[in-house]
């Protein structure tokens, strides 16, 4: 007996296990990075100044540490790269593979981008010794974008199979290809969200 | 909206329909796919059960050998304290420091590596899909992985006894800054803990998919089984409140691998020393984020108890549940509301008294829900002509003591009562009943009950009830006393049980008497093990139906099931769970497949 609304969605909810499966999944998301943004908040409450002494030097706002052009960059890219994914599925909606790789491959393009930028962010931190132990600022800077990036890795590999080697399922059963491209496609919606409230919370606030 | 009327039923027939033809497409598998990388729910729920037995062995053993110490400080254990190392048990005498790991670790694991796998893992698991009439999990694969992500976690949490300076020694709790500057072990359990959460949250994610996707036609809401119920709760508190845990997690695996100050205060001292870290921040974020997992966590400890016990109570009074429906909307009630009680454990830490009028109001409210779902099954007794069976005797001891469990947690829900009474024996006392007495009885009841569709045959009732009494009685004796002790001021956590406190100088002979309790529990669970693991193969065996029950589970052929087949058709559910004694109905019993 094969386990049934594996593809086609069940009538009296109307979804298949594996769109449910991925909201359930993004709710737990919600309470990890809510539970960070949670400890963000305490913390800063508790501080007398924020962001506060770092490395010998006193900062007033959080735009004198961080690069705001560059994290506004990188914003622009992850909103792209949720736009082209979109595009991918639709493609697939089409039946037009060839697109779909293309948009795909875009979409890969974008959040190595987003990375790469990302890495020069933190070297330039670390060049002016400004370390996660430096203040609790620096900490929770760190930890919620280093988990993000984590997550935008995770992405990168996901949608790297639905490039390579995930790709074999679309000539067997397009349909159920295409329902796996929407579910990586709400994740990486996901990470996109994540980071429109990590940019005004941490850089901006 | 009504579920299973005549309409939605037959959608759903046809909406099942494709799958009919593949009914019996079950083929051999290879040795490694069936028994250890298994995919299939009854496997896997075997495999969390085996293992989680072996961890509430090994909880169960850390804390005999801490009973001795609590029982005779100072004194060398016999007979076997020359089996460990200097640095725990010179001479056979354990070290304070080795009596901290035994204690952290006999919390860490009884909860995450013993009764939640058990509860959730085995018996939701193995029972869930069948009761609702489905093949398998939603995700089998993601279920194997749960498992293994489990297995990891625990082989994690038990090298850590081999680290420099062993395990953490921090509490369960794992407070800081205490758990800040604690030795390696330390960072070994939140690597174990963020093992064991990631498995739960596979785990949960599956168990709601599948209740909410794979319901057999006819199967409405309204018609699961209590036990589904209690899971599918159950399910959504892992999902939700474990996640912040993951969080702090990071925090606190920061704090200890790169320097950050999250937990750590300005200016803290330690060994008399400043230490050279940024500050500024704050142990009661921990105890926030970690309550916020951990209350409804306490729940996810007893919920899929209750769920066990309905089916047996109402099994073995032949009646339907009394207030099945109500008792249902408590559960949901209750699931909502246990996230809105945690800061109940941080009365002392010298909260508003806003926020703590808050807090007490909502523990109030919360034991309501709770108190309707015993009285369900209380009253569910009425009027019965009772079987008692040994998996009722189980179910039926879970009811006085999961109630002396909740009427102790009220005056620690109160900040008045609870101010004197935090961190003494007597929460101690509180929570192991509800846990102890309470999960571990409703689980010893399921495994009696459920025993059968597993492997075909029952377990022996002789020795059955010799381990039920056995057991009853001395939890009884090991944690009554802890009541007097706590109201008497004694600490948990003490090394020496009290024996320096001259204020304990009246209750401090309990120990002895707890201890000698503890270690006949042990004896009691030995006829259960040689019953458990020669009834595979020698037990009476029973027909598919031995209690005549009304739950699908029952219905399932051959027994056990086939893998990844669970049911020779698609099973379509014609009533509710529990119609049992139906009046004008030739059979005591109407299963929920017949039309
Ligand atoms: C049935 C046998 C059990 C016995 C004899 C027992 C005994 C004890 C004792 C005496 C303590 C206090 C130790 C101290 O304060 O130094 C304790 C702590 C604890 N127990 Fe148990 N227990 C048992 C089962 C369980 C179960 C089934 C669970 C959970 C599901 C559990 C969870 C805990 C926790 C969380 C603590 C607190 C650890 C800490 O202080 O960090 N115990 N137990
Ligand atoms: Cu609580």
């Amino acid at each position: 007996m094969d386990i049934p609304y594996t593809v086609e969605a069940r009538p009296d909810t109307g979804v298949n296990n594996a769109k449910l499966g991925i909201w359930l999944f993004l709710a737990s998301e919600i309470m990890l990075f809510g539970g960070l943004f949670s400890a963000y908040i305490f913390l800063r409450i508790g501080a007398p100044e924020w962001p506060g002494m770092m490395a010998g030097h006193m900062y007033g706002r959080a735009s004198e540490v961080l690069s705001v052009p560059l994290a506004t960059l990188n914003t622009f890219i992850l909103i792209g790269s949720s736009v082209t994914i979109v595009m991918a599925w639709a493609s697939l909606m089409m039946n037009r593979f060839d697109k779909y790789r293309l948009f795909m491959g875009a979409t890969i393009l974008l959040a190595f981008g987003f990375l790469i930028i990302k890495g020069i962010e933190y070297t330039s931190k670390f060049s002016h010794g400004l370390f996660p132990s430096e203040s609790n600022f620096l900490g929770i800077y760190f930890v919620l974008t280093g988990l993000h990036a984590v997550h935008v890795i995770g992405g990168i590999i996901i949608n790297s199979y639905f490039l390579g080697p995930g790709t074999k399922l679309w000539k067997t059963n397009p349909k159920y290809f295409t329902n796996r491209i929407e579910v990586a496609g709400l994740y990486w919606h996901f990470v996109d969200i994540v980071w429109i409230f990590l940019f005004p919370t941490i850089y901006l606030l | 909206m009504t579920y299973g009327t005549e309409r939605e039923m037959t959608d759903s027939v046809s909406g099942g329909d494709e799958s009919v033809h593949d009914v019996h497409r079950y083929h051999e598998e290879p040795f490694w796919r069936k028994y250890i990388f298994a995919t299939d729910h009854k496997m896997i729920g075997i495999q969390y059960a085996l293992t989680a037995l072996f961890f509430l062995l090994t909880g169960f053993t850390f804390m005999m050998l801490m009973r001795w110490q609590l029982a005779y400080p100072g004194q060398p254990i016999p007979l076997i304290g020359w089996l460990f190392s200097d640095d725990t048990m010179p001479g056979g005498v354990m070290v304070p420091e080795f009596y901290n790991q035994l204690g952290a670790m006999h919390g860490t694991i009884m909860v995450f590596l013993g009764v939640v796998p058990l509860a959730v893992g085995a018996f939701g698991n193995y029972i869930v899909p069948l009761q609702i009439g489905a093949p398998d999990m939603a995700f089998p694969k993601l279920n194997m992985a749960s498992y293994w992500v489990y297995f990891c976690g625990g082989v994690v949490m038990l090298a850590s006894f081999f680290v420099p300076a062993g395990a953490a020694k921090a509490g369960w709790t794992s407070y800081p800054p205490l758990a800040n500057i604690e030795t390696m072990g330390q960072t070994m359990w939140l690597i174990g803990m963020m093992f064991l959460i990631t498995s739960s949250l596979l785990g949960a994610v599956n168990f709601l998919t599948t209740i909410i996707q794979l319901r057999a036609p006819g199967m409405s809401y309204f018609r699961m089984p209590f036990f589904v119920w209690a899971q599918f709760v159950t399910a959504f508190l892992l999902l939700l409140a474990f996640p912040p845990l993951e969080a702090a997690a990071f925090l606190q695996l920061a704090d200890r691998l790169i320097g950050t100050s999250f937990f750590m205060p300005s200016g803290l001292v330690v060994s008399g020393q400043v230490l050279d870290i940024a500050g500024g921040g704050s142990p009661l974020l921990w105890q926030h984020l970690f309550w916020f997992l951990a209350h409804p966590e306490v729940y996810v400890l007893i919920l899929p108890a209750m769920g066990i016990v309905a089916e047996i109570i109402a099994n073995n009074t032949r009646k339907p549940l009394w207030g099945y429906k109500l008792m249902v909307y408590s559960l949901l009630f209750l699931g909502a509301m246990s996230f809105i009680v945690w800061a109940h454990h941080m009365f002392i830490t010298g909260m508003g008294t806003t926020m703590g009028a808050f807090f007490q109001v909502t523990t109030m409210i919360i034991s309501i829900p709770s108190v309707i779902i015993l009285s369900g099954l209380f009253l569910s007794l009425w009027g019965a002509s009772m079987r008692f069976t040994t998996p009722m005797l189980f179910a039926l001891a879970f009811l006085p003591m999961f109630g002396i469990g909740g009427l102790t947690g009220l005056p620690l829900g109160l900040a008045p009562t609870d101010i004197p009474l935090h961190d003494t024996m007597y929460v101690i006392g509180h929570f192991h009943y509800i846990v102890a007495p309470g999960t571990i009885l409703a689980l010893f009841a399921g495994i009696y009950y459920w025993y059968p569709k597993v492997t075909g045959r029952k377990l022996n009732d002789f020795w059955g009830r010799i381990h039920f009494w056995g057991t009853f009685i001395c939890m009884n004796g090991i944690f009554m006393p802890m009541f007097i002790q706590g109201l008497a001021g004694v600490s948990r956590r003490l090394y020496d049980g009290g024996a320096t406190y001259d204020f304990a100088a009246n209750v401090v002979q309990y120990n002895e008497l707890m201890s000698i309790f503890a270690w006949v529990l042990a004896l009691a669970q030995i006829p259960f093990f040689i019953n458990f693991f020669l009834s595979i193969k020698k037990g009476k065996e029973v027909d598919d139906n031995p209690w005549k029950a009304t739950t699908l589970e029952w219905t399932a052929t051959p027994t056990p099931p086939l893998p990844h087949v669970n049911f020779e058709t698609v099973p379509t559910v014609y009533r509710g769970p529990y119609e049992y004694s139906v009046p004008d109905s030739d059979s005591d019993f109407t299963p929920q497949n017949q039309p």
